[in-house]
């Protein structure tokens, strides 16, 4: 069954809103809140829709909002893939 | 009265990216218009632009910042940077509420608008950037340049095609006479990209010639139209006492500025160019005799021309005051090409050299205007009117005063009688 990574997460997050090499890799600080990484609500929608397209997983916006860190996002997409 | 001055200058246009190598370019009669290169403009009936060359913005913007911003906008970033660095301010030295942006507009971000209404249509709605929501909007510059500043007072977006880069910094005058410390204003765009391209060519206004050399020659017999630039300028514009405080250069002062529109055609098409120089004559306390060079619009259309030409020697007399046309050099920069013009005048004041009107060889009949043409003219430094004009009938003028002759300068700090307005945690560094 297909996963998504952390660094899959970070891949896509990079295309999405910039590549920014000042701030940790999501490995080095996967509880890190996207705030603090620097990613806003606008990054965060444009991820849901790449993830919707390459995973097949639709995340409401409610399910969105509440994953505040990569690990969450990840967890999030990982047990709806698993569920699937 | 308040006086606003101009403290710092950022210009990115076609024949120089940087403040100094425009000006130099620019006294060096050295043109910017060639091909358009930026996309394949082979199929439309104008070709030639004024395009930036080598400007690549991971040099000069944040990342983060590439995905959710149009050229014009990191064109818009990088001046405002060069232009708060002229002006010796510090990130942090200053009281984020008492310092704003008023930007012109005129396009927006129309090469990313385009990108993105392919992906809607080639690829569906999912495919869309959500950065779209604001990056073609023609408030982006202002918004952009205000959060990557920490620019967090008065805000806003002046829409006037070529007027309207004029008619933004008065508002920052109007914003530092409201108390503000200080403004970034000018205007900046682009959308040199097929969407933008078709919206002008609507228009009528272009010029087919096929040589840079003759495409775009305002007040010459031989005008066929207009050809468009990109870029523009950005200006730091401060209150005159807090700027002197801070000991920083003072290229000059916003001393008089009006705008008008033409009377539409069904009631008689009446220009209003006129009355904008008279009223920012009077604005400025300033007689046309006093006024040193006039910065003329040059539209390249020849009714367009014969107006400006009428009104300049009406208000000035035949061969009254040099007039020139830094633009040929340029092409037309829509928002930008006022903002362009007002460093050029005070380039001007600076070095005592009124830049040339390249190409331009034959002035029509009955123009009766003293045309600096070819090479740079030593003049003694004094005020200097700009004038822009844009589609629709926009009319904008605007005096500056040399900074040398603002009132204080030289050890008259008590002259103007009025202390700067003090704002708490602003801190003149």
């Amino acid at each position: 069954m297909k996963q998504m990574t952390l660094s899959a997460l970070e891949q896509i997050m990079h295309t999405c809103a910039g590549d920014d090499e000042s701030t940790d890799s999501f490995q080095q600080a996967p509880e890190r809140p996207f705030a603090d990484l620097g990613y806003d609500s606008l990054a965060l929608l444009e991820t849901q829709s790449v993830i919707r397209r390459e995973y097949g997983v639709d995340l409401s916006e409610q399910a969105l909002s509440e994953a505040e860190t990569p690990q969450q996002l990840v967890d999030l997409v990982n047990r709806w893939l698993s569920a699937a | 009265m308040t006086t606003a001055v101009i403290t710092g200058i950022g210009v990115l246009a076609p024949n120089g990216a940087g403040t100094e190598n425009f000006w130099a370019a620019t006294l060096r009669g050295e043109s910017g218009i060639g091909p358009i290169r930026r996309f394949d403009a082979r199929g439309y009936p104008a070709r030639l632009g004024g395009e930036i060359d080598g400007f690549d913005p991971v040099e000069h913007l944040p990342r983060r910042l590439l995905p959710q911003t149009d050229r014009m906008t990191q064109l818009a970033l990088a001046a405002s940077a060069w232009a708060l660095a002229d002006a010796g301010v510090e990130p942090g030295t200053y009281d984020p509420g008492g310092t704003g942006v008023a930007m012109a507009g005129a396009f927006g971000g129309f090469e990313y608008g385009q990108r993105e209404l392919e992906n809607l249509w080639c690829s569906g709605p999912e495919r869309v950037s959500v950065y779209m929501s604001f990056a073609w909007f023609y408030a982006v510059n202002t918004g952009q340049l205000s959060i990557r500043h920490a620019l967090r007072g008065p805000a806003g977006v002046v829409v006037g095609d070529q007027a309207g880069g004029l008619d933004a910094v008065a508002q920052a005058r109007r914003n530092i006479r409201k108390g503000a410390r200080l403004m970034l204003s000018g205007g900046v765009d682009s959308s040199f990209c097929p969407y933008g391209w078709v919206a002008r060519i609507s228009d009528g206004a272009l010029s087919t010639d096929e040589d840079p050399r003759t495409a775009y020659l305002p007040f010459d017999l031989r005008a066929r139209g207009q050809v468009p630039g990109e870029g523009g300028a950005v200006l730091v514009v401060e209150e005159a006492a807090a700027a002197r405080r801070r000991g920083t250069q003072i290229y000059g002062e916003i001393a008089g500025y009006a705008a008008t529109f033409d009377a539409a055609v069904r009631h008689g098409g009446e220009r209003g160019l006129g009355r904008a120089v008279e009223a920012a004559l009077a604005d400025a306390g300033v007689t046309a005799r006093e006024i040193g060079v006039v910065f003329a619009d040059g539209s390249g259309r020849l009714a367009d021309d014969r107006a400006e030409a009428e009104t300049i020697a009406d208000v000035f007399g035949p061969q009254g005051v040099p007039v020139t046309v830094p633009k040929t050099m340029t092409g037309r920069m829509s928002s930008g090409g006022a903002p362009a013009d007002l460093a050029g005048a005070l380039l001007a004041m600076r070095d005592g050299l009124i830049p040339p009107t390249v190409n331009v060889q034959t002035p029509a009949p009955g123009a009766r205007l003293d045309l600096v043409t070819g090479v740079p003219r030593p003049w003694q430094p004094g005020p200097a009117l700009v004038l822009a004009r844009g589609r629709g009938g926009f009319n904008s003028a605007m005096v500056l005063r040399p900074g040398a002759a603002v009132p204080g300068r030289t050890g008259e700090a008590g002259v103007t009688g009025r202390a700067a307005p003090t704002r708490s945690g602003g801190k003149p560094s």
